[in-house]
């Protein structure tokens, strides 16, 4: 094929002379990183509530977590951030006022937004699914030992169920920052929008998507680290993965 | 005497038809020959360069050419049943696309600079385009310098996006600048009222009133910032290609037919919504027309 590699073009000036082409790289990795960090908190906690709702023996609540998750769940990832970001400012009151903001705080709002209420729906199985897979004997014993409902939740179940998911938990956690290169598309400068727009400037384009596959590479790799550790902390003696 | 002239004037004639008749076919061409089929890269929504209509047909201006250089290629290699593959490319994956061979020739609005000539090769320039503002009638915008503080949109991709970001460093002038996906979403963010102006090449600005919702409600404003000449982008050291299409290009435009094709798509209703574009052929199109070139401006 007909291509003239140059690595030498991440040390080079950008056309603005701020920065070098590594320093756009290296702020989309920075913004990658926030977004997919505070996007998994969010994330986190409105999975864990949606997914103890959905196993409570209450209809109305059970079937409003069940609503929840079928709609995050089922529409796909960009065509929910459009609607955040496009469709939802012209019908909500509001939304004058949210375009007017930053353009940049705009679009990682309605990034950070989508991507944890994505995010949390699938959150939300993995902890429906903890809570059922523990015999049932234990929210019984619960129970019977003068806990309230919510308390058995909150002392029993939800405690184990977390330290049981924690590998599929690792999965979502990669997901999220893998999914924010959707983000792009609204103009968010994260990595993958970086790494495009050095194409664009430079017509590198193999260097440049070599180098953000690889920090892709290096940000999901320090997580799978980081999520191993927790891993072996929590891991319940006798359950499935415990030594 | 005559019999030894006569050979003479043979074989000078042999030497002098040789090559039109002998030479190997290489690069693209022999692609082409071998499988019977042409890949052209176009548009989606470069209106009226190469986009759909309503009926999702590829048309344009750049595609009509596109279609020109096809048949000079069916004559050339007498393949009257020539196969065409169109495949849609964008802003970010054309120069990738047409490197990798996915893409035979892309014409659309593809602007021939030095840096992607490192890349790829440029036909003879088939347009010659301002970059300019589209805003609102009411916006109060009337040239680049009332952008100061305010919040532009560009399309990714593009040097407006370049120039832009390049005059907001240098002047100091505060601008919130958008890098959008193509130019619908630009469109989409200047109409909700996200950005006072979006910076682009004049020709698709008038393109996008076109397809505005209230055509009445825009205007195209401002100095032209540069001037930029689209053209057909096809791979690199591949002579015997280039010769064809730049051929086909200079013979549309010395011969006026190519008058008749700028009336059709910038003085006349174009698809999808049948309005005229009313955007006259300026001086450098003129000249370009009469000195067929493949020049980059930058």
């Amino acid at each position: 094929m007909n291509y003239n590699w140059n690595w030498g073009i991440f040390l080079a000036q950008v056309p603005t002379g701020e920065t070098t082409y590594l320093g756009w790289l290296l702020s989309g990795l920075q913004m990658t990183v926030m977004l997919s960090l505070s996007a998994w908190v969010l994330a986190l906690a409105l999975g864990s509530i949606v997914g103890v709702l959905r196993t409570v023996p209450v209809k109305w609540l059970a079937g409003f977590a069940a609503a929840y998750v079928e709609l995050f769940r089922n529409i796909p990832l960009l065509v929910q951030l459009f609607i955040w970001y496009f469709v939802l400012p012209e019908i909500l009151p509001g939304g004058t006022a949210f375009k007017q903001i930053n353009p940049v705080a705009q679009q990682f709002l309605a990034s950070m937004v989508c991507l944890a209420f994505f995010t949390s729906a699938r959150v939300a199985e993995q902890v429906r699914a903890g809570i059922n897979s523990l015999p049932r004997g234990q929210k019984n014993a619960g129970l019977a030992l003068g806990f309230t409902l919510p308390q058995t939740y909150r002392h029993v179940m939800v405690p184990m169920a977390f330290r049981i998911i924690v590998p599929p938990l690792t999965s979502e956690f990669l997901n999220i920052f893998k999914n924010s290169a959707v983000c792009s598309t609204i103009g968010l400068l994260e990595l993958a929008a970086q790494g495009r727009q050095l194409v664009d400037y430079t017509a590198q384009a193999y260097e440049s998507f070599i180098a953000v596959t690889v920090l892709y590479l290096l940000i999901n790799m320090v997580v799978m680290a980081v999520m191993r550790q927790v891993e072996k902390r929590t891991r319940v003696p006798g359950y499935i993965g415990a030594k | 005497m005559f019999a030894k002239r006569l050979l003479t004037s043979l074989i000078a004639c042999a030497v002098v038809a040789a090559p039109a008749y002998a030479q190997e076919l290489t690069g693209t061409l022999k692609k082409i020959k071998d499988t019977n089929t042409i890949s052209l890269g176009h548009r989606e929504s470069s209106i009226p360069f190469s986009y759909y209509d309503d009926k999702q047909q590829v048309v344009g201006y750049s595609h009509e050419i596109m279609l020109k250089v096809v048949d000079a290629i069916k004559q050339e290699l007498k393949l009257p049943n020539l196969q065409i593959k169109l495949i849609p490319v964008t802003s970010q994956n054309r120069i990738p696309l047409v490197q990798n061979g996915t893409v035979d020739i892309e014409c659309g609005s593809t602007t021939n600079n030095t840096e992607r000539q490192k890349q790829v090769a440029f036909s003879n320039t088939i347009f010659i385009i301002g970059t300019r503002l589209l805003t609102r009638k009411d916006s109060g915008i009337k040239d680049f310098p009332d952008l100061a503080g305010k919040t532009v949109v560009t399309t990714a991709g593009t040097t407006s996006e370049r120039l832009i970001r390049k005059m907001n460093e240098e002047k100091q002038m505060k601008m919130n600048i958008i890098s959008a996906k193509d130019h619908g979403e630009s469109f989409l963010t200047l109409e909700t009222g996200r950005a006072v102006a979006f910076m682009m090449d004049d020709a698709l600005l008038y393109g996008e009133i076109a397809k505005a919702r209230k055509p009445g409600d825009w205007q195209v404003v401002g100095t032209p910032q540069s001037r930029e000449a689209y053209g057909c982008m096809m791979r690199k050291d591949d002579p015997q290609f280039k010769k064809i299409v730049d051929a086909t290009i200079a013979k549309l435009q010395t011969s006026g037919e190519i008058n008749a094709l700028y009336n059709k798509w910038f003085m006349s209703p174009v698809p999808p919504k049948g309005l005229n574009l009313n955007f006259p052929m300026s001086d450098d199109m003129k000249a370009l027309h009469n000195n067929p070139n493949d020049k980059a401006y930058e």
